[in-house]
């Protein structure tokens, strides 16, 4: 513990704290923009400058540990222009155009003008080129781009990935991919966890409410919404509600208020997920058991960043991947058989869309894969976030919503299915339905939880004993099935570097893009609570532990579905609908020629962008913009030839001057 | 659990030959840390300059990102994305150079061989770029070819130097 002073007040803070979060637990909050807790500790934006007695200049508080005796100002008239200087220095080269942004009220830029009291923008100077480029999944756009750097910590530490980087200096400095590439066509996983941490509204999901809305006004369509297990704990918040809050009931209301014709639950799909990828491991452990030879271990294929990931990464071990779709993909393809032959609707008349919170899903139900009958197994990905905004925008008011119910049949699920929202939960799930269909006995954990596998870890990992099996499976008896569980590409990194090197101990891991698991996928509502992740564990474990059933085997409707359509787990059928396959892309797409750019996705505008494109007719605007862009070229170059006949004057003038010079000394000389 | 133990070389095997040299450097340099200039340096130096391939390979071979590698090569002015001719004509521009007439060089430079500043000729030959003072301001306006250094240059005596190359 050490003393110093902020404010003319003595505190006592432990030593290696920063100034900044001294400040904070003695009650004084120093505004700061590009530090964020546990991610982003760098200090980019210098917003946050602080005055050290006895130090030259100022000192950026949030990476200036404290120290005994230290004397500091937050708040001096020194410290508060330099503050305001920055911002505006910042807003200088911010395209500021707030009330047409998506993060219009949401942006931590916004306020924090609004905190500094800012009420002019003094400096007016160039605005560097900027890019807006589209990947279906992720929008970039630099021109709102602060250059916090946030999302570079965030792909690159964080996950490990490191698709995103400042490229080239100073003023032409923009955070983009490689050599310029468009984002839709490089190894980006599209976890969506740059789009999480931006302040601004530089990056973010590529919008598909429109789309959305289009198919509920269609008469001709049926629309049918699913719900992924973290949107539940999740999508409170942008209600006001605190992290973690369940409110199930109210989202379901919310979707039929919105207009879609059937509400189903991704969990349904989740619970059928552990039957066919249970299924697919004892398969797998049998043949290698039995020395018949399989590919071990087993690893999840729920998470569409995952999947790209390995594939861009580790495209040699694609074989480890379970072959089970991800859920909601799944649930699209029954909606779009199953049940489009309960109802008699033609599947072309049905749009399915799915409330996901990932971006990564935006381009997993574009793969080439992800079609059944010529049909796209889902049409549309809406994010949490997205789904708020249409809540919103539809004049719902979601506080005050009655709690409703999924739609039968594809609406009901147990608690396993639940906790796929988290990390650890699909193991957990898994191993229910596993344990108790080989030995016939309820897992031996308190709670169903396999608790060395619950928690935030990176890596965690856990080993069960198998003993007197039923005798179907007595070839498991004594056997200890080993598994491991990461969340984040970082870990999943780490996990596949022994899968490669052949030295991975396990039978069957767990991969989740993002680090906690879906709660907090790059879809999810950004939030400012540090204890966000854990708040939103314990609300869907909660929900797990208040349902009634708790194993996906013991859904009913899940028995219904094998009984009337599929037959059974791994049938023919099940694979044709609910499985897939892979595509070798490696790390720099070469080997694949697929890519998730959206076309005429890359712009470069070079002096202003026209706005023209509100009118109807697509031709004239184009055309307009054409001669605007001819017209501001013109411009550009009448001004340039301007500035060179300038130059050219002056040089004249100033040999005349020589010349002059020079002949009125000769005529000296010559006197 | 049994794997092959190595990782991806679609890369390597395709292009071992054309990047044979560079391979010797990124092995005397691998687990260095802060090495990545050094072997961009080098690299610039044996296939004059580093185009996005070169760039994956490089990446590849130390396991970085791409956007790293190409975030330190856009970084620096000294490393070039874009073929450079065999020979770079650099034309001073600092002030003394200037005053005395940099500019007109620059001009009948850019009419003899047909490109602007930043470019390079067409049967690759030579580079042309300006430089801020190379510190000969008494023998102005001053230009470098390569490592020469030509002093008191005037429009009439370009043609006879190029002639030289």
């Amino acid at each position: 513990m050490i003393s110093l002073t902020i404010n003319g007040k003595r505190c006592t803070v432990d030593e290696d704290l920063t100034i900044l979060e001294a400040a904070k637990l003695n009650g004084i909050n120093i505004p700061h923009l590009c530090w964020l807790e546990g991610v982003h500790e760098f200090g980019s934006c210098r917003i946050c400058v602080v005055e050290v007695e006895g130090a030259r200049t100022l000192q950026a508080s949030c990476i200036t540990k404290v120290s005994e005796g230290m004397v500091v100002h937050t708040n001096s008239e020194k410290v508060r222009k330099a503050r305001k200087v920055l911002y505006e220095l910042l807003l200088s080269d911010h395209s500021k155009d707030c009330l047409s942004c998506k993060r219009n009220q949401s942006c931590e830029l916004q306020e924090l003008g609004r905190t500094l009291g800012i009420e002019e923008t003094r400096f007016n100077g160039a605005r560097s080129d900027y890019v807006l480029d589209s990947s279906v999944s992720i929008t970039r756009d630099m021109s709102k781009c602060i250059l916090c750097r946030r999302c570079v910590t965030v792909c690159n530490e964080i996950q490990g990935v490191g698709v995103l980087n400042a490229q080239n200096r100073g003023f032409q400095t923009v955070i983009s991919p490689a050599m310029d590439l468009p984002i839709g066509s490089v190894n980006c996983a599209y976890c969506g966890q740059c789009t999480v941490v931006c302040p601004v509204g530089a990056l973010k999901e590529t919008d598909s409410i429109q789309d959305v809305w289009n198919a509920i006004n269609d008469k001709k369509k049926r629309v049918v919404v699913q719900v992924a297990p973290a949107v539940r704990v999740a999508i409170g918040e942008e209600f006001g509600y605190e992290p973690g809050e369940r409110v199930t009931g109210k989202l379901a209301s919310a979707l039929r208020a919105l207009g879609f014709d059937d509400v189903f639950d991704t969990n349904f799909a989740a619970d059928l997920t552990i039957l066919e990828e249970g299924t697919e491991l004892l398969t797998r452990v049998k043949r290698a058991l039995t020395g018949k030879g399989a590919v071990l271990p087993m690893i999840t294929s729920c998470s569409p960043g995952w999947i790209k990931y390995i594939e861009h990464t580790f495209p040699d071990e694609l074989d480890h991947l379970s072959t089970c779709k991800s859920p909601h993909t799944m649930m699209g393809a029954l909606v779009k058989s199953y049940y489009a032959k309960k109802i008699k609707v033609d599947p072309k008349d049905i749009f399915v869309v799915s409330i996901m919170p990932c971006t990564a899903k935006k381009t997993e139900i574009k793969r080439a894969e992800m079609k059944n009958d010529g049909y796209q197994n889902v049409d549309a990905v809406l994010t949490t976030r997205e789904l708020a905004a249409m809540i919103k925008e539809a004049g719902i008011i979601f506080t005050e919503l009655e709690d409703g119910k999924f739609d039968d049949p594809l609406g009901m699920s147990t608690g396993a299915a639940d906790i796929f929202g988290v990390t650890g939960g699909v193991m957990e799930a898994a191993l229910r339905t596993v344990y108790e269909m080989v030995t016939g006995r309820e897992l031996p954990f308190e709670g169903l939880h396999v608790t060395p596998i619950t928690g935030l870890e990176q890596v965690k990992e856990a080993g069960i004993l198998i003993e007197n099996p039923l005798p179907y499976y007595s070839f498991l008896d004594g056997v200890e099935i080993r598994v491991a569980v990461t969340s984040g590409l970082k870990g999943a990194d780490q996990l596949m570097k022994d899968v490669a090197a052949g030295r991975s101990p396990y039978h069957f891991i767990e991969v989740m893009g993002c680090p906690g698991g879906c709660i907090t996928g790059g879809g999810q509502p950004r939030s400012k609570d540090p204890q966000v992740r854990i708040k939103r564990l314990k609300g869907i474990y909660s929900e797990d532990e208040s349902k009634a059933l708790r194993k996906s085997h013991e859904n009913p409707y899940i028995t219904m579905l094998y009984d009337e359509f599929l037959g059974a787990p791994n049938s023919h059928l099940a694979h044709e609908l609910l499985h897939t396959t892979y595509v070798r892309r490696g790390r720099f797409n070469e080997l694949c020629n697929e890519r998730f750019t959206v076309k005429g996705g890359i712009r470069k505008p070079r002096v202003a962008v026209s706005r023209a494109s509100l009118s109807e007719d697509k031709n004239r605007t184009q055309v307009a913009r054409m001669r605007e862009d001819m017209e501001s070229i013109r411009v550009l170059a009448l001004e340039a030839e301007n500035t060179r006949l300038k130059s050219e004057l002056d040089d004249t003038l100033e040999t005349m001057e020589l010349f002059k010079k020079v002949i009125s000394d000769y005529i000296g000389k010559h006197k | 659990m049994s794997k092959r133990p190595v990782p991806c070389t679609c890369l390597r095997s395709a292009t071992s030959s054309k990047y044979s040299e560079l391979d010797k450097i990124i092995e005397l340099y691998k687990n260095k840390e802060g090495s990545l200039i050094q072997i961009l340096h080098l690299a610039q130096e044996i296939y004059g300059h580093l185009p996005l391939e070169l760039q994956q390979y490089i990446a590849d071979s130390l396991d970085i990102p791409l956007s790293e590698v190409s975030g330190v090569i856009t970084f620096y002015s000294f490393f070039s994305t874009k073929p450079r001719g065999e020979h770079t004509i650099r034309v001073c521009l600092g002030t003394a150079c200037y005053v005395r007439g940099g500019k007109k060089i620059i001009e009948r430079l850019s009419e003899i061989l047909g490109v602007g500043l930043g470019e390079t000729t067409k049967d690759g030959r030579f580079t042309f770029e300006i430089a801020r003072c190379i510190g000969a301001c008494g023998l102005a306006p001053a230009m470098m070819i390569d490592n020469v250094v030509y002093k008191q240059v005037n429009v009439n005596k370009l043609e006879s130097i190029l002639a030289r190359y």
